[in-house]
């Protein structure tokens, strides 16, 4: 576990930040909370000649509101998110999602931003994301620009973001009134990661008709991805249980589903419509109390 | 012992105030100056010839101080040690460094020593090892069919050793049974995963001629001992350090490659040199457990007695024998019977050499795996013969007067009760109300499970292993307590100063326990199979006895009364009938360190020591008890409640003992639902880091409730049995009967470990639940 050797910086500010990292290009690393990073370091499957120390940079940190949306800094904690009183009345899909990743120690350091930006295939945070069609803000040396959710994540490890680009912003709306999010996950007994991990964000009419929905799916496929054939079979209909099992057990229709020690296709597929099933039943339940 | 005011108290460790702040030193917290720095290139490969190793370019790595490869060392030093005396046993020669083959992945090729821990490392990616891959064999049934790839070719069977025994009439058993209850069942392999994982420095003083080799290890002197023989050195010559020990559990009761070649590299050198395991080292070259494969089969009565059993069983013991590889499958052999009367039994034992690493003693070392299959049985004899599983470990039960109870397998259980434990624990989970809950909940489709374990395991190794204490009382009535065991983790400097404390009369504050230096401690064996307190404990009791009575002498020489009219009592010697006249042995202690005269052949020193070697093993027992509530559609296992009640004989401190089931049950339940270390038909490890190798989680455990009976040992003066595996044997076997016993609508038996959702799920979507399962 020793890494191979490195150069490192902490610019202080983003633009310091942007200007290192188009200097070395795909030479540098960025550092967020390093929990996905220093692994890689230190089992030397990632060497890079530098490494560029996001943490001292104020601006990237903080969850605040902005134009009608929840604004969340890529360098925010889970733990900060898990714990924000704000997230928890007006997004509280995404403290839920925050409290199942890993465990204490992991959530202290691990930040959203590095998550998103990693992209593990089996991450939390991509299925949240995505079920709440948030919009990720990233700043290169031509400026900043503004990725959807599903434009975002490109294949296992890849991401939409240019090599010179560093994720700043992640925005997702507010929640509003008949609105709910649930995420249910199975995870891994030794990494902690999703073997499934199912994030839905629904709004329903007062008499119970999905409104809006949008379901995040992680763990399955080579990257995490929205549900776009379950959802339209949802919207605009009323959420009864026979019609929530019928959508839920497409889930996996049509997707090449990931294969490990710990889960094989199959199981995956299945456990990826059982706890599609459970995520919109838990969605709707809630979003039916919130009047 | 004269008063109890410690023995049996629920005292606090006095090691973990320095452990919690961070102030215990390990291997890796040592810095010795101009200390260099190894670290060890190992085999990608599961087996393969090395056809060449260029270390030219590490060697100019600017840092580097030395690259050394197997062929260097042949000669220089011994190969590494197994001990066992079995006729048949195969000693593959086993160097410190790899020489023309590779044998499993991890194995050691060479080692670079340089300037920094970084700089090694560095340098280890700058050797280039031409391999030639060969097949490689993985499974150890596979090992010994004609065809297998072969691992040592002077035995081309790959065949390690053969054990067999038969005691009673088997084949008569066989022919009057009623009905045969087979099963098999396969032992998963298991890593220890101690925290801390291991460790080496040594420091060679040419001048005195002194090797001192720092070792996270469970046994300093053996090790000493062992050391010696392959530097070819006087014995006098090494010392043995085992500093602070983060955990072992038995992965660390062995001679490895990296404490030989360290010693040499640090002779050669002469320089102190630091290794330091990594995580990813620590799953592929130290030692793994369980890796059994068996089928046993019982002939039985249709009322449930048991007439006989047979087990046949195949171990997988990895490329080569560590320490006390062979030794551990015998051991499952040993136990079979259980607690239960089984008069005849049969055992066969082949052993196959596999592209793995060599498995060893770990927590339970054998125990673990009899008590699954005879746990497993019970249970299965149980479904054949529609008898509740309680009623039938009841019938078979030995009665507390048949104790020393003789086994078919050729063991005296020394004391028990089984029948008591097992009615405390089935009182304390409330089974029969468990039971009707079951009932209920499966008819809405929740399936419950209750899983029963009554297990008996052997400990206080014992005989052949003797232990060695010593007690002195200083000048200023301090007392040192030095002793051979080598504890790391159990909690001995506490319940060790509680024995000393109550035989001497003084209080905690004034006793320190030392251990794990053979500079500093006389000689010993160490600290595994359950023993440290049942035979090192009892060699500190006999040692302090001894000094209690020479107190008295030279109490009686102080107060000029004869010795007999001197009574010991609340800490002090009193002159019979003139309580005011009285000496404590720390004043006594600090009268006779200045007195001008002693009587004659006294010596100043209160001090003494003393071995212990037990006539016979111990045998605790008990029972445990697991519910669980399995989902079918997930496969996922929720541990709602869990009951152990452990009978360890004499119980020292309670505090310590609930720790040792605390850990030892997460253990047992880790092999039971989650723990397996992989191979692919290459021999490459596919569960090489944490990330996939799944170990139990704090949040995976309900609150344990804990209780014990108590039956003393004849064996030892204090009473005591041994309680540091208990947990583990006892566990395994009663969550794998709860989670079956949850799928019992499904028609399920047996499900192999470790049960995992996928597992689960997969059977329970083969077989729809009976109709008793069904919703109504």
């Amino acid at each position: 576990m020793i890494p191979a050797a490195f150069d490192y910086i902490a610019p202080e500010t983003l633009d310091a930040a942007v200007r290192a990292l188009a200097a070395h290009g795909e030479d540098a690393k960025l550092l967020a909370g390093g929990q996905s990073l220093l692994p890689l370091l230190k089992l030397r499957l990632a060497q890079p000649k530098l490494l560029i120390d996001l943490s001292r940079i104020s601006a990237l940190t903080g969850i605040g509101r902005q134009d009608g949306k929840i604004v969340i800094g890529a360098l925010t904690t889970h733990y900060q998110i898990e714990s924000s009183e704000l997230l928890k009345k007006q997004c509280p899909l995404l403290p839920q999602t925050a409290r199942a990743i890993g465990d204490v120690q992991v959530r202290n350091r691990g930040t959203i931003g590095g998550s998103l930006g990693h992209a593990d295939p089996a991450a939390d945070w991509p299925a949240a994301i995505l079920a709440l069609r948030g919009e990720l803000k990233v700043r290169g040396p031509n400026g900043e620009r503004a990725l959807s959710a599903e434009e975002f994540f490109l294949g296992p490890m890849t991401t939409a973001i240019e090599p010179t680009e560093i994720l700043t912003e992640i925005h997702v709306p507010i929640a509003s009134r008949r609105s709910a999010g649930a995420y249910q996950k199975i995870a891994q007994q030794a990494s902690g990661f999703a073997i499934v991990g199912v994030a839905v964000s629904v709004k329903i009419t007062a008499k119970g008709v999905c409104e809006e929905i949008g379901i995040g799916v992680t763990g399955l496929a080579d990257k995490a991805f929205r549900a776009h054939a379950v959802e339209e079979r949802l919207r605009g209909n009323k959420l009864v249980a026979s019609l929530i099992e019928e959508s839920a057990a497409t889930v996996a229709d049509g997707v090449d589903p990931l294969e490990d020690l710990h889960a094989d296709s199959e199981f995956r597929a299945h456990l990826a419509r059982v706890y599609a099933a459970r995520a919109i039943r838990d969605a709707a339940k809630t979003a039916g109390r919130s009047r | 012992m004269p008063i109890s005011k410690f023995v049996g108290a629920r005292i606090k460790r006095r090691e973990d105030p320095a452990l919690i702040r961070g102030l215990g030193q390990y291997v890796d917290d040592l810095k010795l100056p101009e200390m260099l720095h190894v670290a060890i290139l190992r085999s990608p490969h599961g087996h393969a010839q090395i056809k060449s190793i260029d270390t030219a370019a590490a060697r100019q790595h600017p840092g580097v101080v030395a690259v050394v490869t197997g062929a260097e060392l042949r000669d220089q030093i011994g190969t590494i040690p197994t001990t066992a005396d079995n006729p048949t046993l195969r000693i593959p020669k086993h160097y410190v460094l790899a020489i023309d083959k590779v044998c499993y992945v991890g194995e050691g090729v060479a080692a670079v020593v340089a300037e920094g821990r970084y700089t090694a490392r560095d340098a280890i990616d700058l050797i280039q090892v031409e391999y030639d891959a060969l097949p490689a064999v993985i499974d150890p049934e596979k090992a010994l069919t004609p065809g297998s790839p072969v691992i040592h070719s002077e035995w081309p069977d790959n065949l390690a050793f053969h054990w067999e025994q038969t005691q009673g009439e088997v084949e008569n058993a066989f022919k009057q049974a009623d009905k045969v209850v087979r099963q098999k069942l396969v032992h998963q392999r298991l890593a220890p995963i101690a925290i801390e994982t291991r460790g080496v420095v040594a420091r060679y003083r040419s001048a005195g001629k002194e090797l001192t080799v720092w070792s996270s290890t469970q046994i300093p002197h053996l090790l000493k001992t062992h050391l010696a023989n392959m530097l070819r050195l006087p014995e006098e010559q090494v010392r043995v350090i085992a500093p602070d020990v983060g955990g072992a559990f038995g992965s660390k009761l062995n001679v490895y490659a990296e404490e030989a070649l360290l010693a040499w590299m640090a002779m050669k050198l002469g320089r102190p040199v630091k290794w330091a395991e990594e995580r990813s080292e620590n799953i592929r070259a130290t030692i793994h457990g369980r890796g059994q494969v068996g089928e046993v089969e019982a002939a039985v009565k249709k009322d449930g007695t048991i007439l006989g059993l047979r087990y046949k069983v195949v171990a997988d013991i990895g490329a080569y024998h560590q320490l006390f590889t062979p030794a551990i499958p015998p051991f499952t052999g040993l136990m079979l019977s259980g607690c239960y009367r089984i008069p005849a039994i049969a055992i066969e034992v082949r052993a196959a050499f596999t592209n793995k690493m060599s498995t060893d003693a770990y927590r339970g070392a054998g125990r673990p795996e009899a008590t699954y299959v005879i746990e497993r049985l019970m249970d299965r004899i149980g479904q054949e013969l529609g008898i509740d599983a309680v009623k039938l470990r009841r019938k078979n039960f030995p009665q507390p007067k048949e104790f020393p109870f003789k086994t078919a397998t050729g063991l005296a259980y020394d004391s028990g009760n089984y029948q008591r434990a097992l009615d405390k624990a089935l009182q304390l989970a409330g089974y029969d109300k468990l039971r009707r809950e079951q009932k209920q909940l499966r008819r809405r489709g929740r399936y419950l499970g209750i899983g029963l374990s009554t297990y008996v395991e052997i400990c206080a190794m014992g005989p052949g292993f003797w232990e060695y204490g010593k007690v002195e009382v200083g000048a200023s009535g301090l007392v040192k307590v030095f002793s051979g065991a080598s504890p790391h983790g159990q909690g001995q400097k506490t319940s060790f100063a509680q024995i000393v404390a109550d035989q001497l009369g003084i209080e905690l504050d004034d006793i320190e326990v030392i251990h794990g230096d053979t500079g500093i401690v006389a000689k010993g064996i160490g600290t595994f199979g359950s023993r440290a307190t049942a035979v090192g404990g009892v060699a500190i009791y006999q040692a302090a006895e001894k000094v209690r009575e020479k107190a008295r002498d030279l109490a009686s020489h102080l107060f000029e009364v004869d010795a007999d009219d001197l009574v010991f009592s609340e800490g002090r010697f009193a002159v019979k009938g003139v309580p005011r006249k009285a000496l404590t042995i720390q004043q006594i202690a600090r009268q006779a360190h200045s007195a001008k005269t002693l009587p004659e052949g006294s010596e100043i020193n209160l001090s003494a020591d003393s071995t212990f070697e037990p006539a016979n093993f111990t045998f605790p027992f008990g029972t445990h008890i697991c519910l669980v509530e399995v989902e079918p559609a997930t496969g996922n296992v929720e541990i709602k409640k869990y009951v152990a009640v452990d009978d360890c004989g004499k119980v020292i401190n309670p505090l310590l003992v609930d720790g040792q089931l605390q850990g030892g049950v997460a253990q047992g339940l880790g092999q039971a639902l989650y723990e397996e270390v992989v191979y692919d038909e290459n021999g490459q490890i596919l569960t090489g880091s944490l990330m996939d190798y799944a170990l139990p989680r704090a949040a995976n455990l309900p609150r344990l409730q804990l209780a014990r009976t108590e039956t003393p040992t004849p064996v030892n003066p204090l009473g005591v049995k041994g309680i540091g595996e208990a947990g583990t044997i006892g566990s395994t076997p009663a969550v794998v009967s709860a989670v079956v016993d949850a799928l019992a609508p499904f028609g399920v038996t047996h499900i192999d470990m470790p049960l995992t959702p996928q597992k689960i799920w997969r059977l329970c979507r083969e077989k729809k639940p009976a109709p008793a399962g069904r919703r109504q």
